[in-house]
């Protein structure tokens, strides 16, 4: 573990000029994720802010509906609100499938989008990883892959990178539209979460579009007004990271298709729309067969790895279980 | 001197409980030897096989806090002939990945660890070896299997049985390669006081540590101490001396302080070695009534380079079953891996579940009921030493765990119960583990006022063993628990075999019976059965194994019945009850008991659903080494369990009449789950674990 000065600024703006003076600082949220890759000298920041006293731990409503979620909301205060239960019960869900008791409690909105892969050639240091030491090489392309990306990975070059983002909530966010809110050293902005994550291309160092120094402060949630849910499938009951989950809303008029929503997690560098899908399912019967073709639409692009072509059919199988089940609430 | 009931069978608390409970029982790394503490910390081998070419400690060397850095160059040099991987920093060659290369020893353990990225190493290194196959030109066979079992067994005509056999059953079973993972790290905590070295230690045994000590430091006995009042399990990895152990007092030496090095989660995938993937062929051969005439165990694992370990992977199947003809192999490839060492129930775990998943098939392929099976199969004495049993009910066993279970009018075919999206089975798998003793001496002491106070080098890794040797000496002393002070854990105390291979209490109980009773009848021989007011020392102890064990066969036995939910969509698999019926013999304590049965059976959900040490074939590291991605079984992963027990002692075993418990639960208990996933789905998995991915693999679609 590399030495490190850890500081704390009066208000965002401060902690947003800390660190914008520091190209080698962090912010720190619940340190849940980040304080373990100090430890095995994955990250080596030589600063960091502590932002948890800084941005909101309220949960308020939105004058459409929708919610806004201060950065610093833990996990499981934010899994327990009541609104987010009653109308995105889709989070809800995610965010109690992830980690345990004690890491909700710790774990904060924003650090939670932030998370870093689990990938154990990036969390060993002695090991070839394009995303902690671009050019050493992607040691799972040909290693152990078995929990790996399916869909939009680098799979050669000096980019290749096979690692799934392992957060369950933004998988949830990223189906209900969410808008991250950000303030760094050139002002606010709102970021579409869908633009807030990256795919390796040709850098998988970065895993997102933040620039250095913006802070989260918000995580915006437009109203959604029909049923939602979260499924996740992974290789023991708890304190597991998702072998692939789905992230589904839905709406039936009529026994057709009016409107839906499908993102996908295990199964890529981000959180994964599956536009493919919804554009392949709107209009169509709310069937067990339009949903299986959806799904094969939205997979086709799939490139598994020697190890991981299991997720295939298990991704299918949940996004069809996902949706039947969301039709079987609405009746 | 009052007689009270009997203490042994009571649920007595743990003794130990409330200073646990409490944080006030001190662990290895928690002790204070009354001076400031200096931290190690490794440099580790990043290649498998080839030797270091250069190694520069300077930058370390430089940092502040730190006291030395020791090195293949400066480590002080060990003496005899040390096993397997204790000759630490001996010399410049690499064995195998995460070997230690260098150790940094300073002020905190924040600066060890930091400098440890100040010692640059450079190697020559060569591809890595470590994929085991049943197909390598380079296979060999033992000399022995560990536990000192033979490595072959071949009795009649195996093949000519298997031709003429009316049903047969040729399957291939995979366990992959398992870790220890213990809650508490091993640590050790090393101490000079001239020539004299004091180490606190996390062990199974603090007498088998001393000897190696001794050896690498060239030391008598008595100038070493090893103290280990409490464990935080262990498992088998803390059975053996490890690199902690030496590394410690070499560093304590070389800085002229105490030292304490605890590794980290990530080490513990190196350091403290692993259980063996085994590759086993099983070949059962029956009449049409499902007596078995021939049964073929081929068992296929590694070791390392530098130790020879021989899982035992086969002996179960030479004594579970009856069969005229029966052959046995063990065959190891020696790799580029770290060594393997003892897991809980070494030997019969992975090879328990070969052959009681190939009953199962058996009684697929013959029609017949797989608890049926089982019993028409008993055999009226070992079938391969053909020496009586000195107690065996593993049909009571299955008896009383298919009544518990609700086993009766159970549909054979598989896929046929479901319950909304889940596919739902039963299965069953008997389990049996060795009964064994080893030697162990005692000394009981009493004073004029009725104390007494035992003394003997057993371990609590976890177990209940203060409890449960209290409640053993309070009984053999005809005394209530209050007057007994239990002294364990330490190796200056009279000399014990550690906690493994389940004979802890058998040994250390006999030792202590046997010594109590010459204390009682020196007290009534000499002193009229008064309490001498200047008290009355006594040296006893246990010579080794049961006098019957040559003529008799001992064994624990169980049976599991398991239910097993499949998830139709994802292949998630979930054990929401099982039923486990013990022959344990004498049950000392009903609590610890209770616990050590849920733990083993616990464990071995765990092995059967979850661990697997990944292996990267070309890199040739243990890939998932932490306890996020190396999963072990959660509160979540395990249903209701049904733990119950025969009152049958074994008179024959040893001075209690108990088995051992520590392992049995283990035993058979994957079998019992992978057959349950049989009949939940009609998929038989015969590589463990049993995985979502396996399902759709299975299903064909991957």
């Amino acid at each position: 573990m590399r030495e490190f000065r850890y500081e704390r600024a009066d208000d965002v703006d401060g902690a947003v000029a800390l660190l914008a003076a520091d190209p080698d600082g962090a912010f720190l949220g619940g340190g849940t994720n980040l304080v373990d890759l100090m430890k095995l000298g994955v990250a080596t920041p030589d600063l960091l802010v502590d932002v948890r006293q800084l941005t909101s731990v309220e949960v308020t409503g939105l004058p459409d509906g929708g919610l806004r979620i201060g950065a610093a909301v833990p996990n499981a205060d934010l899994a327990a609100d009541r609104r987010v239960r009653e109308r995105f019960p889709v989070l809800a869900q995610a965010l109690l499938s992830g980690a345990s008791g004690q890491l909700r409690n710790r774990a904060t909105t924003g650090g939670n989008l932030l998370q870093r892969t689990r990938c154990g050639y990036f969390t060993d240091v002695t090991k070839p990883c394009n995303k902690r030491a671009p050019g050493s090489g992607c040691g799972a392309l040909e290693g152990v892959h078995r929990n790996h990306a399916i869909l939009g990975q680098t799979l050669d070059g000096p980019g290749a990178c096979v690692a799934t983002h392992p957060s369950d909530m933004a998988v949830a966010l990223v189906a209900l539209d969410a808008v991250v809110q950000v303030v760094g050293p050139d002002g606010e902005r709102g970021i579409p979460i869908r633009e807030l994550h990256r795919l390796p291309d040709d850098d998988p160092s970065r895993d997102t579009t933040l620039r250095h120094g913006e802070l989260i402060t918000a995580v915006d949630v437009p109203v959604l007004g029909f049923a939602s849910r979260y499924r996740k499938a992974r290789e023991r009951a708890s304190f597991a990271f998702a072998l692939v989950s789905v992230a589904a809303a839905l709406r039936v008029e009529d026994g057709v298709v009016a409107d839906v929503r499908l993102a996908l997690g295990g199964v890529a560098h981000a959180p994964w729309r599956a536009t493919a899908a919804e554009a392949a399912l709107r209009g169509q019967p709310a069937t067990e067969e339009a949903f299986g073709a959806a799904a094969d639409a939205e997979l086709a692009a799939a490139t598994p790895l020697r190890d991981n072509g299991f997720k295939v059919p298990l991704a299918r199988n949940l996004v069809v279980r996902s949706l039947l089940d969301l039709v079987e609430v609405a009746r | 001197m009052t007689t009270i009931d009997r203490l042994v069978g009571a649920g007595v608390d743990r003794i130990d409980g409330p200073a646990k409970v409490r944080g006030t029982a001190a662990y290895a790394y928690e002790q204070d030897p009354g001076e400031p503490i200096a931290h190690l910390a490794v440099v580790q081998s990043t290649v498998n096989r080839g030797r270091i070419t250069r190694l520069d400690p300077s930058r370390a060397e430089a940092m502040t806090g730190v006291l030395a850095v020791l090195t293949p160059a400066n480590a002080p040099r060990l003496a005899g002939d040390l096993a397997s991987d204790l000759p630490v920093l001996q010399s410049p060659e690499v064995h195998y990945q995460g070997q230690v290369v260098a150790a940094v020893v300073a002020e905190t353990s924040e600066i060890a660890k930091a400098a440890v990225g100040g010692v640059v190493v450079e190697y020559a290194a060569e591809v890595p070896d470590v994929v085991l196959s049943a197909d390598r030109d380079d296979l060999y066979a033992p000399e022995k299997v560990m536990a000192g079992f033979d490595t072959d067994s071949v009795i009649g005509d195996v093949d000519g049985a298997l031709a003429a056999a009316a049903v047969t059953v040729d399957a291939t079973y995979e366990t992959p390669a398992q870790h220890n993972n213990p809650i508490e790290m091993h640590a050790s905590m090393a101490r000079w006081d001239g020539d004299s070295l004091t180490l606190w230690d996390a062990n199974q045994g603090p007498h088998t540590i001393v000897s190696d000590l001794v050896k690498g430091f060239a030391l008598e006995p008595g100038q070493v101490r090893v103290i280990s009042p409490y464990v935080g399990g262990a498992f088998g990895s803390k059975a053996f001396t490890h690199p902690n152990q030496m590394l410690a007092a070499m560093a304590a030496r070389v800085v002229g302080r105490t030292v304490v090095f605890e590794l980290t989660r990530q080490q513990m995938f190196s350091l403290v070695g692993h259980r063996t993937p085994t590759i086993q062929r099983i070949r059962l051969g029956a009449d049409p009534e499902g007596r078995l005439t021939a049964i073929s165990h081929e068992v296929v694992e590694h070791t390392s380079k530098i130790s020879e370990f021989a899982e035992q992977t086969a002996t179960a199947t030479r004594v579970l079953y009856a069969a005229a003809n029966r052959r046995t192999t063990h065959r190891l490839a020696r790799l580029d891996v770290p060594p393997p060492t003892i897991m809980r129930a070494p030997g019969e775990t992975p090879g328990m579940f070969a052959l009681e998943s190939a009953m199962d098939e058996l009684a697929v392929a013959l029609g017949i009921d797989p608890v049926e099976l089982r019993i028409r199969n008993e055999p009226a004495e070992d079938p391969e030493r053909h020496v009586p049993w000195s107690s065996r009910h593993l049909v009571e066993c299955l008896r009383t765990g298919a009544e518990r279970f609700g086993w009766a009018g159970r549909d054979p075919r598989p896929r046929m119960r479901t319950e909304g999206r889940w596919l739902v089975g039963t299965g069953v798998a008997a389990a049996t583990y060795p009964t064994r003793r080893r030697k162990a001496d005692c000394r009981i002491s009493v004073d004029g006022r009725g104390r007494y106070v035992v003394e003997i080098d057993g371990s609590d890794i976890g177990t209940g063993a203060w409890t449960t040797l209290s409640q053993i000496a309070a009984d053999a002393l005809g005394v209530g628990l209050d007057a007994v002070e239990l002294r364990i854990g330490d190796s200056r105390l009279p000399r014990a075999g550690g906690a493994g291979g389940s004979t802890g209490l058998a040994s250390w109980g006999s030792a202590v019976v046997l010594t109590a009773r010459d204390l009682r009848r020196r007290l009534e021989e000499q002193y009229g059965g008064q309490l001498p007011a200047d008290g009355l020392v006594v040296d006893g102890g246990v010579g080794g194994e049961s006098p019957h064990a040559k003529t008799h066969s001992m064994h624990a036995f169980g049976a599991h019945f398991v239910e097993v939910r499949v998830d139709r969509d994802t292949g998630e698999v979930r054990v929401p009850r099982a039923t486990s019926v013990y022959d344990g013999g004498t049950i000392v304590n009903a609590k610890t008991a209770r616990s050590q049965f849920l733990g083993g059976f616990s464990m071995g959900i765990s092995m059967a659903l979850h661990e697997e040490s990944q292996i990267d074939a070309r890199l040739g590291h243990y890939v998932n080494h932490d306890l996020a991605e190396y999963h072990i079984a959660t509160n979540a992963d395990i249903g209701e369990l049904d733990i119950s027990w025969l009152d049958e002692p074994d008179e024959l075993a040893n001075e209690i009449g108990l088995k051992g418990i520590g392992e049995i639960g283990i035993t058979g208990a994957a079998a019992a789950v992978a057959n349950a996933y049989w009949h939940a789905t009609g998929l038989r998995i015969r590589d463990l674990p049993i995985t979502p991915g396996k399902y759709f693999r299975e299903l064909g679609l991957t």
